[in-house]
Order: structure tokens, then C-alpha cells, then sequence
């Protein structure tokens, strides 16, 4: 009878025969994997209409309502094309780097907490995973942009490489000051303590959660994360990687079809996992920002997605609104404005938290 | 696990460190900050701060052992720091007026220097392996920049890189050996060390890691067959950081070398002995027939300096509180010949600029008959001649070594010291007995200044700090014992 | 469980794959991306330890800083990796002599651990229970090794000086934006005018 149990296990994710917790946990990376495409796939959308409705354009509004299913015809045409590969191009390369892109970007959901204990892995060190995992993703890029084997691409993969390198270091900063104000490298704490000290706490109405969340006290790290965060994505106005007026389409010229769609993807998900990183820093994560009915009533899942859609609205915004920098502007904002201002956020933090005895001293 | 700050007071033994770690961190915002030209005032603050720190160490000891067991400051490495600031200042000074013909009229030359210093001072006071290891590269990599710091001369930038590679291999050797030492010891703080080898037998483990520790030293002090790096660099550094070369970072890797050996290996004197013999004959011998083909007076001193590592390590090998007191007043009286003879190099300066082969020095007594004088000073008591400096220097090694039965190493010693004899004294046969061929530029005041004060030591030896210099050699080597 | 044991056995043998393919790959490019696969997966070790800080750090630094500059630098040489290696016979005896001690030194340290294994468990300090390694390695890094950790900020300080002296040129005649000067202009050289529509300036 074995086998039955074997199967139930299998199926249910139930810990029977310890191989259980496994496939339980299996099911629940499925289950994260799925919504996390699909909440992809509207969040395209979403960008090309806030882009479009900056424009006082339309955007896609074609396929389905409202162009609802506009990126899963797109998802089908990319899918059904041709893959090309340049005859010069190194072919393993050229192939592992978008499938290295998409696959470092989905990773890093692992550790992420959409709500109080619903994370796949809630880790120690969940904000240095996160951290490493996007530090690699400029792998992709250059992967990608040197293997085309033409000079485009290289050049976007130069470009990604030095900006990438760049503004991963104010963003380091910018966690050490969060870091240090909750004490924990636990993604799950640093909300919890969010919500357990903070400025309502301070001026005695804790219901008015929103003011405990970090934005308020850290509020020049929220704007260099936020910049930042741009930068490390790719996102305009710091897309240099792909510039397309210089650059065609820098380092994914040579791409089309599922490969293409396979960067696409990746991008994307980083820069939602980015929203979902400034949501956690910064906006108080799944918490509600009253700490009244019927706030209260609502899911923290729901708060945590809301918070996230606010960020990338932002992101989006930011896309429309405002032109590209030039590069040496670039390299100049990350190293002689943000590495500057965050290093000594980090000392001042630092002294502050000392004198007073603030911060958070819940996570042993 | 966590221990409260036990306030400032509690670091005095490294307020000299301390010091100069703040010191450069001030003068380098200072030159950053300051418009252009801040080399020459940033150079004369510099040695204003040395001095300072010398001071410091000299008048106002302050002993004792911190940072959990990893600092120690006792009578040895005061007597080892006031002589690597000794060195430091001096090749500041040398290079105050050279500092454009030598590229180094930049504030960032001072700011390194000081940086070396402060990490000889964390190798002479390194009681722990891995003190000892960062001390040795913040020395060591800020020396490489400042032998390539004459940045448009290839034979500067191949002096950087190559001192940069063989440091980096010599590195990697030092940190095998301290990683087998602590994989069976189990330890990484000398005396520590010490007690495990004691308890523990002697096994092959131990052996092999201070082998490679020493090795990895070796290659600091640029003893035979670790010397390789030191002719070419000292030939392509700008002439200012050759004397600099020369001078202090030897003197803290040989101090170093003396607390390895005392304070780790002290339970197993027989096996570090026979290295430390060995490498001390190679360079004896060695340096003394190589040095006989050279040219170039910058490649001559090198073999010199290679040579005269081997004189002192005779005294190490002796093993005993003679042998350290030697080694010590050795260290002191190279120092004081070897900047004396820099700034005579540093002196031969003529129309066309400056020139540094052997046979350019001919007619020089003719021309600037002091520095002809003092070069041919300097030279004699390189070879050890009484009644100069060198040859108490060399007097009081070879003595530990006879008391210590090591009657072989001495003898081979002193037919080293006669061999070398040649190829100083043929210097001091150009400068007298060869026809003049150019004329050369009244050498810059402070250089006469180095020259006579240094020339004066070396003369008067021993009649002046001759007595006091062996009285502290003699306080600071007890303390080791 | 025996998923560790598998995990060790995969991320060990991708590390040793890797490092033989750093070495033997004909492409300096392919030789860097083999040497982050042996980063990547020596930090997976790390994790399987419970060593999670070192493992994500290993990452942070030597993956997503260090090796992004090598791929940098090694991308844009145009080395002939076989002319290198033509040479490669002559230097093959002492390359192998080398080897071999090393070798015989890493036997040694492997024997001594099966011979007296007392011997070499007496360096291993384990950490204290309930800290996670990260409050660990902090509460003695700023108290028993600041000095170290002091002296190694110098260290790379001088790193930095010493790139600075020896590449920094200051080229003459360039022109050089100050966003600072932009932004505090002003008005001045600058006119607003209103153009009433239909008419042109």
C-alpha cells in the first residue's frame, strides 16, 4: 500500500514521508510561479497604458476588452516565431543569457513575503539573497550583449555592466540604513518591525500605521532606492543598455522570437520585484496603512499587491515623463550623488539609532 | 562574546598607529582639497607628523598587549619603529627637492609613505598571524604604488609591476604556511602557537608551515633566493623611494621576521635555525659575486642590501639575546649607511640630470670632493671597515654566531665581507683615481645636511651613539626573551 | 535527510566541473562565465555549512562586483589564449613540481585529519546556539577584530589611492560639465518671450 501513500504525498504536498514538505513545497513555487506570470502579464499592460495615457494615446486595446489579452497574443506570437542566431554568435551563450536573466529574476521571489508567513523560504538573510540574486542578473546582460558577437550589443553590455556595478552600490547602502534601523536581515522582519515601532508609535496614535512604515524616517533613502532601483532594472530614464536611439536596442539587438520574450520577462519581473522590494523596505509591506476596520479587514496580500502597483505606477511614470541620461550624467548621479548622500545616511543612521536607542531590538 | 569599550586610554600602546592612520586619512583630504601645488607643504607636514610619532615612541613608551592579544608593543618594536620612522623621514627629505626630476611631486607620495609606515608599525607589532599578514599588505601595496610611481617611465612601471607580482606570489606563500600552521595548531596568535607546538610533537604539518611562513618573509627582507624582485626594482623606483625601499620596510619585515621566529617558533629553534642559516649564507654569498658585475649604482646597492640581510641574519641565527641585540644595531647602522649613501646618489647631478652608473662617478673627488668623501665613507663601512659604523655592526653578528658554535656560518661570513670588499672599494677607485669626464651641480642643501649628519654618525659611531644605541639594542632584545 | 548529501555531492561536483573548464576552456569569456559557475556554486556549499552569510556575500562580491570586472576586462582583450599556452611545455616540469608538493601538502592536512582526528577538530570553535551567523560574525568583528577590521578599510584605501596616482590624467583643453553652474545660472543670457498665437516671432 505503499504506493498509495507515496501518491497522496505526492500529490497533496502533505508531510507524510518527509518527502512531502518537498512536494509541498513545490506546489507552492508553482502556485507563486503562476501568479507571478500572470501578474506579469498585466503588468505590461498596465506600463504600456500609463505610457499611452501620458501620450494621451490609447495603448493596446485591441485583443479582448480593453486589450486585456494583449500580452498573451503577444506571449503566443514571440512563442511561434523563428529563434535567429547570428552565424558569429556564440550559440551556448547567446542562448543561456536570456534563460540566465529570466531564471535569476524569478529566483529571487523565493524569499519574498507577499504576507505574514507567505514566503516560499523565509530565510535569515532574505534582503542579502535578494541583493546577490539582482547583483547577478547583470550576467544576463553581458552574456547576452557579448555573444551577439556585434557592436551594438557589446556596447549595451559595456554600458549595463559599469551602470549595473555602479548603482549596486547605493542601493547596498540604502539597505544597510534600513538594516540597521530593524536590526534583521529577515525580510519578514523588517515589516514586523515596521509595524511594531515607528513614528505613530511615537506620537502615540499607532493606528496611523503608514507613518511607521520607513519612507517617512528614511526619506532620502526611499528616493535614492526608488532611482536606484530604476538604474539597477534597466528602466527608463536609465536605460542605456538599450538605448534605442543610439544603440538600436543595445544589447538585445540580435534577439527575437521566445528569446526576446525571455529577456522581456526577465526584465519585468525584476523591476516588479523591485517594487515588491521598496513595498517591503520602505511601504511597510503587507501591512495596512490604517491599523483600523475596515482596512484591517482586507488581506495583507491585498495591501502588498496594492503597494506594489503604487510603486510601478511610479515606475511607469517615470518611463513616460522624463527624458534619458546621458551616460557620463549617469555615472555621476551613482557615484558622486547617491554613493555620497547614502554613505553618510549610513553613518548618520547609524550615530542616531546609538544616542537615542531607537530601532528595533524584537528579531533575537 | 561582546566586551565593552574600555575607553581611549586602554589603546595607548597604539596611539602611534593610531596616529598615523588619522594623520594620513587628514593629509590626504588636505590634498584633495587643496588646490593645485600641495605637494611640497603636505611633504613638510608629513615629516612634521613622523617626527611626531617618533617622538612618541621614543619619549612617551606606553607597552603592553591589546586588541585581544593581537597587538603587542614592548621594548623591541619601539626600537623597531623609531628606526622605520627614521627610514621614512629620510626618504621624505631625500625626496624634497628631486620631487619633479623623480615624478613624485605629488601630495599622494607623502600620504603612501606614511601608509607603508603605519604598516610596518602593524608588522612590528603583529602577535597574531593575521595582523601580521594585513600589516604586511597595506606595507606592501603601498609600496608598489610607489615604486611605479613615476608613472610615464617604463622602467619605474615595470619596477611596480613586477615588485606587484613576486609580492603577491610571496603573499600567497606567507598566507599558506600561516593557514597550515593554524590548521594544526589551531591557533593564529604567536605565542599561542608557541604553547601547541610545545604541547603537541613536532609534526610535518607545523614543519611545512614555517617554512612557507618564512619563505613568505624572506621575500620581504629580499634574502636569497627570495631576492630575485630587488636588483630591478631598486634599478627602475625613482631614486628617493629606492633609499625608502632600502631602508624601513627591511627593517619591519626583519623585525618581523625575529618575533615570528622568537614568539611562534621559539619550542622549535633547531628547524628555524637551519632555514634561517641557510638563507643567511645564500645571501651572504650571493650578493657578494653578483654584485661585482653591476653598473648601475642603484642595482649595486641592491646586491649590497641583499648582502647585508645575510650579515644580520647570522646574528638571528645565533638564536640567542646576543644574536637579536646584534641584529638590531645591525638593522640601525644599515639604516643610517644606506640613506647616507642614497643622498650621495641623490647628489650626482649634472647638467643633463641625474646620473647613477659607477662609471659616471669618475673624477668626482675633483668636483664635490665631499660628497666624493662621504660616498667613500659610506662605502667603507659597508664593507665593515673599523673604526666605522659597519663594522660594529658586523662585529657584534658574527660574535653571537661564535658564541653560538656556529663557526662555519662566521667564517663564511667573513669571506663574503672580503669578497665584497671588491666592488665597493672600485667605487671608491672611480671616484678618485679616474679622469674626470663631466661636471656635476652643487647637491641641494638638505641632502648635504642627510649627508653630513648620516656621515657623521657613521664616522663617530663609536665614540657618540655607539654606547646608547647598544644599551637600548640590548633592552629592546630582552624584551623577546 | 539525504537531500543535503545530494546537494553537496551536485555543488561540489559542478565546483570541480567548473574550475577544470576555467583552466581548459579555449575562450577567456567562457573561462570567466566557468569560473562564476565555480563562485556560485561554492557558495551553494557555504549554504549547505550553514554558513548563509558567507555563502550571499561570496555572491555580492566576488560574483556580482569582482567577476562582473573581470568579464569587463577579459571581454575586450583580444588575447590568443593558444599562443599562450605554446610555451606551456617548456614551464610544464616546474608547473608539475609545484603541483605535486602542493599536492602532497593537501594529502598531508587530509591524512592528519583521518590520523588524529582530535588534531584537527581542535581549530574548529562551533557558534554559540541561537545565533544566526550573521549577528555572529558582527558582535566579533567590530569588538575582538576591529583593529583588523580597521587596518583592512586602510588596506583597500590604499588600493584606491594607488589606482588613482597611477591612471588618473588630467587631460588639458577638455570641457567639463558642472551641473552645480547649470542649475544656479539662472535667467541671465536667457529671454522669455511671449508669442502671441498665429503671429511668429
Amino acid at each position: 500500500m505503499d504506493w498509495i501513500v507515496y501518491a497522496l504525498d505526492y500529490l497533496l504536498g502533505v508531510p507524510i514521508l518527509g518527502w512531502g514538505t518537498m512536494v509541498g513545497f513545490i506546489w507552492k513555487a508553482l502556485l507563486l510561479l503562476v501568479s507571478l506570470l500572470l501578474f506579469t502579464a498585466y503588468i505590461l499592460l498596465a506600463d504600456r497604458k500609463i505610457w499611452a495615457a501620458v501620450q494621451i494615446r490609447r495603448g493596446p486595446n485591441v485583443v479582448g476588452a480593453f486589450g486585456l489579452l494583449q500580452s498573451f497574443a503577444d506571449l503566443l506570437k514571440f512563442a511561434l516565431k523563428e529563434p535567429v542566431i547570428p552565424a558569429g554568435a556564440d550559440k551556448a551563450v547567446f542562448l543561456l543569457a536570456p534563460l540566465v536573466t529570466v531564471l535569476l529574476a524569478l529566483s529571487a521571489w523565493a524569499v519574498v513575503p507577499v504576507s505574514e508567513g507567505w514566503a516560499l523560504a523565509d530565510i535569515n538573510v532574505g534582503i542579502l539573497y535578494i541583493f546577490a540574486i539582482s547583483s547577478l542578473s547583470v550576467y544576463g546582460v553581458i552574456m547576452g550583449g557579448w555573444s551577439s558577437n556585434s557592436k551594438y550589443p557589446f556596447l549595451g553590455a559595456l554600458r549595463s555592466a559599469a551602470q549595473m556595478v555602479s548603482y549596486e552600490v547605493s542601493i547596498g547602502f540604502v539597505i544597510v540604513t534600513v538594516l540597521l534601523c530593524v536590526g534583521s536581515l529577515n525580510l519578514t522582519d523588517i515589516v514586523i518591525a515596521q509595524q511594531e515601532m515607528g513614528l505613530a508609535h511615537m506620537l502615540g496614535v499607532p493606528w496611523l500605521s503608514f507613518l511607521n512604515w520607513f519612507w517617512l524616517p528614511l526619506f532620502p533613502m526611499f528616493i535614492v532606492f526608488f532611482i536606484s532601483a530604476l538604474a539597477e532594472t534597466n528602466r527608463p530614464p536609465f536605460d542605456l543598455p538599450e538605448a534605442e536611439s543610439e544603440l538600436v536596442a543595445g544589447f538585445m539587438v540580435e534577439y527575437g522570437s521566445t528569446p526576446y520574450m525571455m529577456f522581456m520577462l526577465g526584465e519585468y519581473v525584476s523591476i516588479i520585484l523591485m517594487c515588491g522590494l521598496t513595498t517591503i523596505l520602505f511601504l511597510g509591506g503587507w501591512d495596512a496603512p490604517i491599523d483600523l476596520p475596515p482596512f484591517t479587514w482586507i488581506p495583507g496580500v491585498v495591501w502588498f499587491v496594492i503597494k506594489l502597483c503604487a510603486a510601478f505606477f511610479m515606475f511607469a511614470l517615470v518611463k513616460a515623463v522624463v527624458p534619458r541620461y546621458r551616460y557620463d550624467q549617469l555615472m555621476r548621479l551613482g557615484w558622486k550623488v547617491f554613493l555620497p548622500l547614502s554613505l553618510f545616511m549610513v553613518v548618520a543612521v547609524a550615530f542616531v539609532l546609538q544616542l537615542t536607542g531607537w530601532g528595533w531590538h524584537g528579531g533575537m | 562574546m561582546v566586551s565593552e569599550f574600555a575607553g581611549f586610554a586602554s589603546l595607548a600602546p597604539a596611539y602611534p598607529e593610531l596616529l598615523l592612520a588619522l594623520g594620513a586619512l587628514v593629509l590626504l583630504l588636505m590634498g584633495v582639497l587643496a588646490k593645485k601645488e600641495s605637494a611640497p607643504w603636505i611633504t613638510g607636514i608629513t615629516i612634521g607628523l613622523l617626527i611626531g610619532v617618533g617622538v612618541l615612541i621614543v619619549a612617551a613608551p606606553s607597552e603592553g598587549v591589546i586588541f585581544a592579544g593581537g597587538y603587542i608593543n614592548d621594548g623591541f618594536a619601539r626600537f623597531m619603529k623609531a628606526l622605520v620612522v627614521a627610514g621614512s623621514v629620510f626618504a621624505l627629505i631625500l625626496a624634497v627637492s628631486n620631487a619633479e626630476a623623480h615624478g613624485l611631486n605629488k601630495f599622494e607620495y607623502p600620504v603612501l609613505v606614511v601608509l607603508a609606515t603605519l604598516g610596518m608599525f602593524m608588522m612590528i607589532s603583529a602577535n597574531d598571524l593575521m595582523n601580521l599578514y594585513v600589516g604586511l599588505e597595506l606595507q606592501s601595496l603601498a609600496l608598489y604604488v610607489v615604486a611605479a610611481f613615476k608613472r610615464d617611465s617604463s622602467k619605474a612601471t615595470e619596477a611596480g609591476l613586477k615588485y606587484f607580482v613576486l609580492g603577491a606570489l610571496s603573499s600567497g606563500m606567507l598566507l599558506y604556511g600561516a593557514s597550515l600552521l593554524y590548521g594544526f595548531t589551531g591557533h593564529t596568535q604567536l605565542n599561542e602557537i608557541a604553547q601547541a607546538i610545545a604541547l603537541g610533537d613536532r609534526n610535518a604539518g607545523v614543519i611545512f608551515g614555517l617554512v612557507f611562513v618564512l619563505a613568505g618573509l624572506a621575500f620581504k627582507i629580499s634574502a636569497v633566493p627570495f631576492h630575485m624582485w630587488t636588483p630591478d626594482v631598486y634599478e627602475g623606483a625613482p631614486t628617493p623611494v629606492t633609499a625608502f625601499f632600502a631602508s624601513a620596510p627591511k627593517v619591519a619585515a626583519m623585525a618581523l621576521v625575529i618575533r615570528v621566529v622568537f614568539d611562534a617558533f621559539e619550542p622549535i629553534a633547531q628547524d628555524w635555525q637551519q632555514v634561517v642559516i641557510f638563507i643567511s649564507i645564500a645571501s651572504m654569498v650571493l650578493a657578494s659575486f653578483a654584485a661585482i658585475g653591476q653598473k648601475n649604482l642603484k642595482r649595486l646597492l641592491a646586491y649590497s642590501s641583499i648582502g647585508h640581510v645575510g650579515f644580520a641574519l647570522v646574528g638571528l641565527s645565533a638564536g640567542s639575546l646576543v644574536g637579536v641585540e646584534g641584529v638590531a644595531i645591525y638593522m640601525a647602522i644599515y639604516v643610517a649607511m644606506t640613506i647616507g649613501t642614497f643622498a650621495c646618489i641623490l647628489a650626482l647631478r649634472n647638467e643633463d640630470g641625474y646620473v647613477e652608473t659607477i662609471d659616471d662617478l669618475a673624477g668626482l673627488a675633483q668636483n664635490r670632493p665631499f660628497v666624493a668623501a662621504m660616498l667613500a665613507v659610506f662605502m667603507f663601512s659597508l664593507v665593515g671597515l673599523p673604526p666605522l659604523a659597519g663594522f660594529f655592526a658586523k662585529w657584534q653578528v658574527f660574535l653571537a654566531a661564535v658564541e653560538a658554535q656556529l663557526f662555519i656560518l662566521a667564517v663564511i661570513g667573513m669571506l663574503a665581507s672580503a669578497v665584497s670588499a671588491f666592488y665597493y672599494l672600485r667605487v671608491v677607485k672611480v671616484m678618485y683615481f679616474d679622469e674626470p669626464t663631466q661636471t656635476f651641480a652643487l647637491p641641494a642643501i638638505e641632502l648635504r645636511v642627510v649627508i653630513a649628519l648620516t656621515g657623521f654618525l657613521v664616522i663617530t659611531y663609536y665614540f657618540t651613539i655607539g654606547a646608547p644605541l647598544s644599551q637600548w639594542a640590548h633592552t629592546a632584545a630582552g624584551s623577546l626573551f | 535527510m539525504v537531500l543535503p548529501y545530494i546537494f553537496f555531492y551536485l555543488f561540489s561536483a559542478i565546483v570541480i566541473a567548473s574550475a577544470l573548464m576555467v583552466i581548459a576552456s579555449r575562450n577567456p569569456v567562457h573561462s570567466v562565465l566557468f569560473l562564476i559557475l565555480a563562485f556560485v556554486n561554492a557558495a551553494g556549499i557555504f549554504m549547505l555549512a550553514g554558513a548563509e552569510f558567507l555563502a550571499l556575500i561570496l555572491i555580492v562580491v566576488y560574483v556580482g562586483a569582482v567577476a562582473v570586472l573581470f568579464l569587463f576586462v577579459v571581454m575586450m582583450l583580444d588575447v590568443d589564449f593558444a599562443e599562450f599556452r605554446s610555451g606551456m611545455l617548456q614551464y610544464m616540469p616546474i608547473g608539475a613540481l609545484i603541483g605535486i608538493v602542493l599536492l602532497l601538502e593537501l594529502l598531508l592536512v587530509a591524512g592528519t585529519a583521518y590520523l588524529a582526528p582530535e588534531g584537527a577538530g581542535s581549530g574548529v570553535l562551533p557558534i554559540a546556539g541561537g545565533i544566526e551567523n550573521t549577528r555572529a560574525l558582527g558582535q566579533i568583528l567590530y569588538t575582538r577584530y576591529i583593529y583588523l577590521f580597521q587596518a583592512c578599510g586602510l588596506v583597500l584605501l590604499v588600493a584606491m589611492i594607488g589606482a588613482i596616482v597611477l591612471t588618473l590624467r588630467h587631460k588639458p583643453g577638455v570641457k567639463r560639465q558642472d551641473i552645480a553652474k547649470q542649475v544656479a545660472r539662472g535667467k541671465s543670457g536667457l529671454e522669455i518671450v511671449k508669442v502671441e498665437s498665429g503671429k511668429g516671432l
